[in-house]
């Protein structure tokens, strides 16, 4: 028997869906590709690296493979003193250049000209390590930042610029990320304050060169807790931030967040294993009104996990 | 057990095996998903229950009840309905009842996989495309694909002139479902970045629910209804406006979910004109199973089946009022990110759709298994603690979410919201406890009838015949 074969019907459902297609990706694609990198956007891609969440060099998305975010006063090569105090982004050899830096045209066109024109970062190598930094161009009377391979331009080696740092201006920023999305804070917390009288409490909306070369953006959609974009600008303490991500009642009693006291790890930073039962013991004992003060939390390892969202909250949210 | 067929003749395996297959597998996975939602939802409540456990934190868990909920219940389910109702409309037999039971088996095995890595954290961060690209490219070609060469070639080999509008879905939605994650998760696959992978992570968001889980939801109900009743669907044509009006406009607001990104202003105000048209498919539908049930009104209290179905497509009607204009701007920035959106959510996949697929997996595994419903006593407590579960989860959410938005917009110090919303934390915790009791009473309900129900006599469908208990 020979059967109607529909063949317009089918035709229409691949016509019709083509048609939303090329609407809702092809055309805002042109969008996408013009919308040039901010000061934001190129902090926030070149200290995550290539990507965060699962990939070659991170599968457990623990933030292995990560440059590492210092805060440099001196120049590294020549001692002299930087003020203010600038960030440069230490990839050590081997590891993965963030998107943009691999990719120039994910910066936007007067950027990635820039970038690659005054910044040199085409002539960066992987496998030889690099240090990039942010500059600032005039162009036509108006200040664009772009990115810059300062291994080239200023001689800064992967070495001296971590060592002129120190471990207290280094910042764990993309480990730190990775273990935001690991943890799955991103269900509560967004990343995205809205068009509402929000920008008052949660500081201004994102711009729109704000995430060129991020990935993922993880902005949450589901808000059952405050919005963090700017976070540290309304708190930057690091002792606040430790107490409460050991036990957010401990800073605020009627906080519904988890208690994140395993990201300490098992030593303190002096090398003691840290006796989390005996603290619960007396924390619950605080809460009864036996004890008149909580427990104190433990000071954390330098390559806890903990440091490296401690770091990354305090650098990257502002 | 069904795996001594997975290795058989194709021949020799008998028809509705891997109906059966996905029917168990789907309700299994509900009770994994709505314990986990339950489990969850005590953690909102009481955020001290099970505290300090990484395997246990909140963020480990929300996503694992997310995806086993739509890949493991709601999408089984569909593949369950399309093992028996594609064959049944083309007048044949399934294609390949061998590549239905395979698919079936690396289904359970790859979500399996990838959810067990997501539990542990090894995510892609891209919310309902969380997991890893390998784990995506096992769905796409190991699941969605067979699934759809199964159906496609069904209906191509069927032995009737026309093709009746559930098969238009179900050919039409698969083909649209493995465009979406091919798309969807190119920004894992290509390292796209930025507003891209943004933009990229909500559009697959929206067309996975808007061109697979509510449509294909639809297009069962447009079987199981004139079934039970003995009534024809009241007009097939408006089923293909309903149809055609889902193709065209369903596929087109992704960015209505990110109105304060800083995403090109023409496409948000295109994606809202396009997402109040939804109204157009939804009132089709909804109008055309109602006036289905003409002189047959009495079956919706007698018949558990038409019970599920007909409460399934009232969902539809506050489902689609709210989704069609809670996404305009004019709207949408007071409730957006509030319980608002997750009671609605919860409205779409646990409302409607769920309940037309509970339906529709009753009907099935009954025909299918050739037995009569074990216990219609039993049924009905599922449907009470579904049903009265459901709206409690549901009510209690959509008040949270208003006092979340009004929290929003006079800027009360957020603190001062979740200590309003506690009590309907508590709220949705019991609503959802509730499901999950009822799914559990489910499965024993099933499993008894595999054993113990009635047979069903050659020619005669199982809810014809009464019952014993």
């Amino acid at each position: 028997m020979a059967f109607q074969n529909y063949r317009w019907g089918t035709a229409g459902i691949g016509g019709m869906f083509g048609l939303s297609m090329t609407i809702t990706l092809f055309f805002p694609s042109f969008d996408f590709r013009s919308a040039e990198s901010t000061w934001v956007g190129l902090d926030k891609s070149m200290s995550n690296g290539r990507t965060i969440g699962f990939s070659y060099e991170d599968p457990t998305v623990t933030g292995q493979g990560k440059p590492l975010t210092v805060i440099l006063n001196k120049d590294p090569k020549t001692g002299a003193t930087i003020d203010p105090p600038v960030r440069a982004y230490v990839y050590r050899p081997g590891t993965p250049f963030a998107s943009p830096l691999n990719h120039p045209d994910n910066l936007g066109p007067t950027v990635k000209r820039l970038s690659i024109d005054k910044g040199k970062i085409d002539q960066a190598v992987k496998a030889q390590g690099a240090v990039f930094t942010i500059n600032h161009a005039d162009v036509n009377g108006e200040e664009w930042a772009y990115a810059e391979n300062a291994s080239v331009t200023r001689g800064w080696t992967v070495d001296a610029a971590l060592s002129t740092a120190g471990d207290a201006n280094t910042k764990y920023v993309g480990r730190g990320k990775s273990i935001y999305i690991h943890e799955g804070c991103w269900w509560c917390h967004t990343l995205l304050p809205e068009h509402t009288q929000d920008w008052q409490v949660f500081g201004t909306p994102p711009y729109l060169g704000d995430f060129n070369g991020e990935m993922p953006t993880a902005f949450g959609s589901d808000r059952k807790a405050p919005d963090i974009l700017h976070v540290a600008s309304r708190n930057s303490s690091r002792e606040w931030m430790m107490m409460h991500f050991f036990n957010p009642r401990l800073v605020q009693p009627n906080s519904i967040m988890p208690r994140f006291d395993y990201l300490w790890g098992r030593v303190d930073v002096n090398g003691n294993p840290i006796d989390f039962s005996t603290w619960r013991k007396e924390y619950t004992a605080y809460r009864k009104g036996e004890r008149p003060y909580p427990p104190e939390v433990p000071e954390y390892a330098r390559n806890a996990e903990i440091r490296a969202l401690i770091d990354w909250v305090l650098t990257s949210l502002k | 057990m069904l795996f001594k067929y997975l290795f058989a003749k194709n021949e020799d395996i008998p028809a509705g095996s891997a109906t059966i297959f996905f029917g168990f597998s789907s309700i299994l996975w509900f009770i994994v998903g709505t314990g986990l939602g339950s489990f969850n939802a005590a953690k909102l409540a009481f955020p001290d229950f099970v505290t300090g456990v990484e395997m246990f934190a909140f963020g480990h868990m929300r996503q694992v009840h997310v995806l086993a909920v739509i890949l493991g219940w709601i999408s089984m389910a569909f593949a369950m309905t399309m093992m028996y109702m594609t064959p049944a409309l083309g007048n044949t037999k399934l294609w390949s009842e061998k590549l239905g039971l395979w698919t079936a088996f690396l289904w359970n095995v790859g979500l399996g996989t990838g959810l067990t890595l997501l539990w542990c954290g090894i995510t892609s961060g891209r919310e309902y495309s969380d997991l890893i690209w390998p784990v995506d490219l096992v769905v796409i070609f190991g699941v969605l694909l067979p699934l759809g060469i199964n159906v496609w070639m069904t209906i191509a080999q069927r032995r009737t002139q026309g093709i009746y509008i559930t098969n238009w879905f179900f050919g039409a939605c698969i083909f649209m479902l493995i465009t979406t994650f091919l798309v969807g998760n190119s920004p894992e696959l290509f390292n796209l970045t930025g507003l891209t992978e943004a933009y990229l992570t909500f559009w697959f968001a929206h067309n996975v629910l808007g061109l697979w889980i509510t449509p294909v939801a639809a297009g069962i109900a447009y079987y199981v209804l004139p079934k039970l009743t003995g009534n024809p669907l009241y007009s097939h044509r408006i089923g293909h406006l309903h149809f055609w009006s889902i193709i065209a406009f369903y596929s087109t607001p992704a960015s209505h979910h990110l109105l304060s990104a800083p995403l090109p202003e023409w496409l948000k105000s295109f994606a809202s004109v396009e997402g109040v048209l939804i109204l157009i498919p939804a009132v089709a539908f909804v109008a055309n199973i109602l006036l289905t049930m003409k002189g047959r009104w009495s079956m919706f209290v007698e018949n558990v089946e038409t019970k599920f179905t007909i409460t399934g497509v009232l969902l539809a009607i506050p489902l689609n009022m709210q989704g069609g204009f809670q996404q305009t701007r004019a709207i949408n920035w007071y409730i957006h990110g509030t319980g608002w959106i997750v009671a609605h959510a919860h409205l779409a996949l646990l409302g409607m759709s769920s309940f037309l697929e509970v339906a529709a997996v009753y009907f099935g595994l009954q025909q299918m298994m050739r037995r009569k419903l074990y216990s219609l006593a039993l049924a009905n407590v599922h449907y009470w603690f579904f049903i009265i579960g459901f709206c409690t989860y549901w009510i209690s959410m959509t008040i949270a979410g208003l006092i979340q938005g009004a929290g929003k917009i006079y800027e009360v110090p957020y603190i001062d919201v979740v200590i309003a919303e506690h009590p309907y934390m508590i709220a949705r915790w019991v609503g959802g406890t509730m499901v999950f009791t009822g799914n559990m009473i489910w499965l024993y309900n099933m499993y008894m009838t595999a054993r113990e129900g009635t047979l069903v006599p050659k020619g005669r469908y199982a809810h014809e015949l009464a019952y014993e208990r």
